[in-house]
């Protein structure tokens, strides 16, 4: 019996992602690091910040996201985020405009605890990468 | 009648025209493949975001507790409507349209003795509504340096909206755009994104899910990015609408400038056979009466 199930990224813009190979996809969902492999349960849930994970047949896959929503569902698991980026694509200087306009978000007062978490989260991600 | 010089020169504006509209029909062409491709591109995205509201709306036990977004502040008093235009003229009945569906529904909803509230996205829609609805304007966002339709630029539009909201500035919100049909054919659509208005529609399975964090939280985190999606969505058919109308105007106004070539050339032809003639018998009978 095959171990894989099919994974779609979609982004407002454009399907990002469409693979049908995989094995295993770890996700940051909100209330920590989730891995999902074929028949998982039915389950919605959203991510912070954070990277995702993709092991498939035809290699290692991973993504760098700051928000989305994932569903997963008869071996289909769609994740939706209006920001995604391929770690490979992901260089030195486009990790650090991404650090600024985090650290800008952060310096703002006047968000709530969550969005605050959800900062803070993206900020040390980001750092962790470097 | 004209003189000869004239007419001469009026062919030679009249084509120059033509060359212009010509060029402005090729570019919307293009354009037009773009903007359809995202737009086709971009429905996958809002497509899964409104199943997965309605698969969790359904799944919600508590209605009255629900989030304000789907539910809405039970009263109807203040409309927020969102009315999305284009940056450029020269797109056939493109704007006219939009506004003219707005325009019928401010009258009604003003005649039902409730508030409106404007927000003008691109500033052609502005610049027909300050006139009459200018004090309801509360504000006018125009994205003429982004080249293309992006999300960034619908979240922003959708996170003052939201801001507006939970300030308690309106209760319901309806947005107006040209829903891309064909070439031809550009549907002005309103649509109720505030409170979330999506009964009748039947979830597409039965399944249950596991959900965490809990439904609420979801909910409560998902519905501001469907307001965003929402709007992006209007943003994608209406750049596609858009193209195709100003594609077919520019294909009738270059086909108007032919005709009115041909008619001008025409004229212009008789006239100088005219003068010929006149010349002719003016040599002629000076010569037969000598």
């Amino acid at each position: 019996m095959s171990e894989e199930f099919k994974i779609e990224i979609v982004n407002p813009e454009k399907s990002f992602l469409v693979k049908d190979d995989v094995l295993e996809v770890v996700v940051p969902a909100f209330e920590g690091e989730m891995g999902i492999l074929k028949d998982h349960i039915s389950i919605i849930s959203f991510l912070k910040p954070g990277i995702i994970k993709i092991s498939s047949k035809s290699g290692d896959e991973n993504y760098y996201v700051e928000d989305g929503i994932v569903e997963f569902k008869n071996n289909n698991l769609s994740i939706l985020t209006s920001s995604i980026f391929n770690l490979l694509d992901l260089d030195k200087s486009k990790k650090d405009d991404l650090l600024k306009l985090a650290e800008e978000e952060a310096s703002n007062s006047e968000i709530n605890d969550q969005s605050k978490y959800l900062i803070d989260q993206k900020i040390e991600v980001i750092r962790s990468l470097n | 009648m004209a003189s000869l010089d004239d007419l001469k020169k009026r062919i030679a504006s009249v084509k120059s025209t033509q060359k212009i509209t010509k060029a402005m029909k090729m570019v919307a062409a293009a354009k037009l493949r773009r903007a359809q491709e995202s737009a086709e591109k971009g429905r996958p995205y809002s497509e899964k975001m409104n199943n997965i509201i309605l698969n969790l709306s359904n799944g919600i036990s508590d209605k009255e507790n629900a989030p304000k977004l789907l539910s809405g502040t039970s009263q109807e008093k203040t409309h927020l409507c969102v009315v999305m235009t284009s940056d450029r003229g020269l797109c056939g009945g493109f704007n006219s349209n939009i506004i003219k569906k707005a325009k019928s529904y401010f009258a009604k909803i003003l005649d039902e003795g409730k508030e409106i509230k404007i927000i003008t996205v691109g500033s052609k829609g502005n610049d027909q509504l300050k006139r009459i609805y200018g004090d309801k304007i509360i504000e006018n966002i125009s994205f003429k340096e982004s080249k293309n339709a992006n999300y960034f630029d619908a979240d922003k539009v959708g996170k003052m909206v939201i801001q507006k909201f939970e300030a308690g500035e309106f209760d319901v919100c309806t947005i107006f755009y040209n829903q891309f049909k064909n070439v031809i054919t550009q549907i002005p659509q309103v649509q109720q994104i505030i409170p979330l208005n999506n009964e009748g529609e039947e979830s597409s399975s039965e399944e249950s899910y596991e959900f965490e964090p809990d439904e609420e939280e979801i909910l409560s985190n998902l519905l501001p990015k469907n307001i965003s999606t929402q709007i992006f969505k209007a943003m994608l058919e209406n750049s596609a609408s858009e193209q195709g109308s100003r594609m077919s105007a520019m294909d009738n106004a270059t086909r108007n400038a032919g005709e009115m070539v041909d008619k001008l050339t025409i004229e212009y032809n008789r006239s100088r056979q005219a003068a010929i003639t006149k010349e002719l018998i003016e040599i002629i009978s000076g010569a037969e009466s000598l």
